[in-house]
């Protein structure tokens, strides 16, 4: 098996990202106007690359599926995004962050990587600052923090519960900016359907015009890839309803390797789900664990008094309560990280004490911080999110306490990328949650913020460089070229193919039950005979959609069945791939828990003789096996030893 | 939580197959849907079913489900976002309705919001709007630290109020003149209450409103429906604070 190169610079922890900016190639501003660079996404990742790309001189071409940057899937994000800022003087530092990110990952990340993350952290915050994002902030004027799960200091920076969107929403002024100065031309309703590869680099994409149906061919020096993550491969979950895993599978069949698919991470405090009409799950910020009490009762019997609608949960007596985290894991409480909350509820719910009607919700509980700091107070930090709740449920969150189930989130796999964030195709790089880069085997809470924007905006615009320094000579791509004929030839046949089936079923009946196979065997607790059970199910499922599926309307039109079915096409394919690399991975490590792998108490075991790389898997054809790569995962800096939150 | 099964509804919803095809009314029958279950999911029931039946399912926009997106936009029974109060239509629950009910579903009407297809329209002007103005014109890199900038939390608190603005286009939907005042008061506003909006703030008052008035979108009678019809609240306080930094703008000039 080949060794992947990930180009880690040498030298201290501390200044391999200083060394690695001073040696890397600087592209004159007169040279990049003559550069053209495609950033497929513009959430966080693609909206502030385009950006700051655009500020240095390159032209842009964005592309998104919704209908403005602004519906990007970072806008949901409510908690808040992590910086290394210690304004709270509670002893932070980048070195702490660092820590705590590669700790929390189950020590599955690259240290270089996350120690770069914690570096830029800071100037995020400054950068949105100046911006206008308008953060929470003290009575003095002062940027305001609160804690989230895995660490013990408080550096979340946030937005009442809105974040993600104020994020967004500077991001996407910067963008606006740089598209009113002509340097970004955005195609807003166009989906990326496959990656244009000449002479081995990449210098393309074919797009559908979601609105004439028209299929397009871009060319550019480099392509950027910010198209999210894959978790909506399980069909229910936090994710919007077009979130994919396409762009990053097209990139995959053309050569570049999908890192860690296993890694998923699945999030413990969501509204459970309820009868069989759900069209995907609504998370509960994690930032709720600050001020909620988890628990369910102690005893069996008043457990099922609640499942049957006999009592209610306020009738339960504080000392017939089981707030398990806070007994299980003393030092952390509340504020586990997400795989060990979310593994201490199915526990807890697999036992017997669930307190919902189908027995798989724990209470979520505000009586406590209420008494103690008052329904207002309660109401400034969260009264969206308890809106929201009580908008869904029926339920007043100030009066009763929440229900919460765990429920898929966000994918810590992705695309493989070195440390200038390109991917194993010369010229495609990949940024935000589309990369596996930065999180190991578990992310923690307000880091993919910080992740993607720390991309986009600190790490991209100076790695291409070294890139595009080479391609100065290249003129503008042309594309006539046949291997953009060939590549729209392809897109065209694939979406005439899936639309002539006929067949009599729609596209949503295939991802539920590919949705189903996965939550079963490839979710929370994964063994070895359920694996293998849902590879050969996938199979048989993607057989039957190519027989039966049924896509109404029209090719050349607006036509959703359509780019449903080519999304579900590819999940039937990643799918498999995700459960070979929970089948390979045979310990247990963050969000993956291999039950062969755990320890006597129940916890996860890591393997680090044995599992401590990043499993990259390379394409091989649909049906074949897929070849796998290793990178070794060394550890200079921080001590591996098992995680413990007790 | 409430999972009473309303055994039949109908929908009688805007069909229209392109911008330029003419449009009309179809009412479909909807069986068996959980008063639990939110709008857009009855809606994915029906489309299940008009697919299966070989019809064409009907275009919506919609993708965050959870209210902060702004994508989805129908205008339900008479109301923009329907009946309830402070949600959006993916928000909006069975709850609502009951046994035996038509529910009407239409397109926001505006004319600068031209019907795409069904109940999906063309929002891009409300893009435009945000590209003549709605920045602070920073580059990446080179700003001071973040609590250099201190801002007192009323302030804080204010522009958070109106950075809430989710862009759906219900306030322009349901203005008898489609007026954007208070889409762009949102943004105008947000920035007028931060000491980073202040360098610009006669430039983007004036760049925003100007795109506004060309883009075909009708003039603020103060009618107020608008702020009743917004999912996120967005006040009208924000349209008088518009039109100081507008007028203030203008003299200046
Ligand atoms: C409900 C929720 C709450 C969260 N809360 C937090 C939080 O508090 N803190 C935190 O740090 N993280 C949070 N996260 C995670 C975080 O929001 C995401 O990981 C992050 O925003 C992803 O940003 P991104 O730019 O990589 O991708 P996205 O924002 O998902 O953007 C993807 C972009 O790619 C485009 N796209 C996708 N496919 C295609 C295609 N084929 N063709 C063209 N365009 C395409 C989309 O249009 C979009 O513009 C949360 C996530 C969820 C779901
Ligand atoms: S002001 Fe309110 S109604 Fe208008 S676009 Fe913004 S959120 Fe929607
Ligand atoms: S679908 Fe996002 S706000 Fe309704």
């Amino acid at each position: 098996m080949s060794t992947l190169n990930s180009k880690i610079p040498a030298g201290p922890i501390a200044e391999k990202w200083t060394n690695h900016k001073a040696k890397i190639k600087v592209v004159s501003p007169a040279n990049k106007r003559k550069l053209d660079v495609i950033v497929v996404g513009t959430g966080l990742a693609g909206a502030s690359a385009a950006a700051s790309l655009a500020e240095l001189g390159y032209n842009v071409t964005a592309f998104c599926y919704q209908d403005s940057p602004r519906r990007a899937h970072s806008i949901a994000a409510q908690g808040g995004i992590n910086a290394a800022k210690n304004y709270q003087n509670d002893n932070d530092s980048v070195y702490r962050l660092f820590y705590d990110t590669i700790k929390g990952g189950d020590y599955r990340a690259r240290e270089a990587n996350v120690h770069r993350l914690a570096e830029v952290s800071p100037n995020i915050i400054d950068q949105c600052v100046a911006q206008g994002v308008p953060f929470a902030r003290e009575y003095g004027g002062t940027l305001s923090n609160r804690s989230f799960g895995g660490v013990l200091v408080s550096r979340t920076f946030y937005a009442r519960g809105q974040t993600g969107q104020q994020l967004l929403l500077g991001a996407y002024s910067a963008l606006n900016r740089q598209i009113n100065a002509g340097t970004v031309k955005m195609h807003t309703r166009h989906e990326m359907l496959d990656l244009v590869v000449i002479d081995g680099k990449a210098r393309g994409i074919i797009a559908r015009d979601m609105v004439s149906g028209e299929v397009k061919r871009f060319g550019a020096h480099a392509v950027v890839l910010a198209t999210g993550g894959y978790a909506n491969v399980f069909f229910l979950s936090t994710n919007a309803m077009g979130c994919n895993a396409s762009a990053s599978w097209v990139a995959y069949k053309k050569g570049a390797y999908f890192a860690n698919p296993c890694y998923v991470q699945i999030h413990p405090t969501c509204i459970p789900v309820h009868g069989s009409q759900q069209s995907k799950l609504t998370l509960m910020s994690e930032s709720l664990r600050n001020d909620g009490r988890v628990w369910v009762p102690r005893k069996k019997e008043d457990a099922e008094k609640l499942r049957r609608g006999e009592i209610r949960p306020n009738d339960i007596a504080d000392v017939d309560r089981d707030f398990y985290l806070e007994r299980r894991y003393p030092s952390y409480g509340n504020l586990v990280p997400r795989d060990v909350a979310s593994r201490a509820a199915k526990e807890r719910c697999d036992a017997g004490f669930g307190v919902n009607k189908e027995g798989m919700a724990v209470f979520l509980d505000f009586k406590y911080a209420i008494e103690r700091l008052g329904q207002e107070t309660i109401a400034k930090r969260y009264g969206n999110l308890f809106q929201m709740y009580e908008k869904i449920t029926d339920v007043n969150p100030y009066k009763e306490p929440m229900q919460i189930y765990p429920a898929i989130h966000y994918a810590m796999g992705g695309t493989w990328v070195d440390y200038n964030l390109m991917t194993t195709i010369p010229g495609l790089y990949s940024l935000g949650e589309a990369n596996f880069s930065d999180h190991g085997a578990n992310r923690l809470g307000a880091s993919a913020l910080m992740q993607g924007l720390a991309d986009g905006y600190f790490v991209l615009p100076y790695t291409i460089g070294d890139y595009l320094g080479n391609e100065i000579m290249v003129p503008k791509i042309n594309t006539n070229l046949p291997e953009f004929e060939a590549a729209e030839k392809a897109v065209t046949e694939r979406l005439e193919k899936l639309f002539n089936i006929k067949g009599k079923t729609p596209a949503d009946h295939f991802h539920k039950k590919l949705g189903a196979i996965l939550w079963d065997y490839v979710g929370m607790s994964r063994n070895e005979a359920g694996l293998k059970k849902a590879i050969e199910e996938i199979k048989k499922l993607r057989k039957e959609f190519y027989a039966d599926l049924l896509v109404p309307g029209e090719l050349k039109n607006v036509n959703p069945e359509l780019e449903k079915a080519g999304r579900v096409a590819d999940f039937l394919e990643f799918g498999e791939l995700l459960a070979r690399d929970a089948l390979n991975r045979k310990e247990s490590c963050g969000g993956h828990f291999r039950e062969e792998s755990a320890t006597e108490e129940g916890e996860a075991k890591r393997d680090d003789e044995n599992f401590a790389y990043v499993a990259a898997w390379e394409f091989k054809g649909v049906d074949e096996e897929p070849a796998l790569h290793k990178e070794d995962l060394v550890f200079e800096t921080i001590q591996l030893t098992q995680r413990s939150y007790k | 939580m409430a999972d009473i099964i309303l055994n039949k509804i109908y929908v009688k919803v805007w069909r229209q197959n392109s911008p330029k095809a003419k449009g009309r009314f179809e009412t479909y029958q909807v069986e068996n849907v959980s008063q639990g279950s939110s709008f857009l999911e009855m809606i994915d029931i029906l489309n299940d079913k008009l697919i299966l039946e070989g019809k064409d399912p009907i275009a919506f926009d919609h993708d965050c489900r959870e209210g902060i997106c702004g994508m989805c936009s129908m205008y339900i029974n008479g109301h923009a976002h329907g009946p309830d109060t402070e949600v959006t239509t993916c928000q909006l629950h069975m709850r609502k309705f009951h046994e035996g009910q038509t529910i009407v579903v239409e397109p926001w009407r505006a004319a600068a919001f031209p019907v795409i297809k069904d109940v999906m329209v063309d929002r891009s002007a409300f893009e435009k709007i945000q590209q003549a103005g709605g920045y602070v014109s920073v580059n990446t890199g080179g700003v001071p630290d973040g609590n250099v900038i201190l801002i007192g939390q009323d302030d804080a608190e204010e522009a958070m109020d109106a950075a809430a603005c989710i862009g759906c286009g219900a306030c322009v939907a349901t203005c008898k003149n489609s007026s954007a005042m208070l889409f762009v008061a949102a943004k105008v506003s947000q920035f007028a209450k931060l000491p980073q909006g202040k360098v610009e703030a006669k430039k983007r008052a004036k760049a925003m409103v100007a795109k506004m008035d060309e883009l075909g979108f009708g003039s603020c009678t103060n009618t107020g429906g608008c702020e009743l019809a917004c999912p996120k609240s967005i006040s009208i306080a924000h349209i008088a604070r518009l039109n100081r930094e507008y007028l203030s703008a203008k003299l200046s000039d």
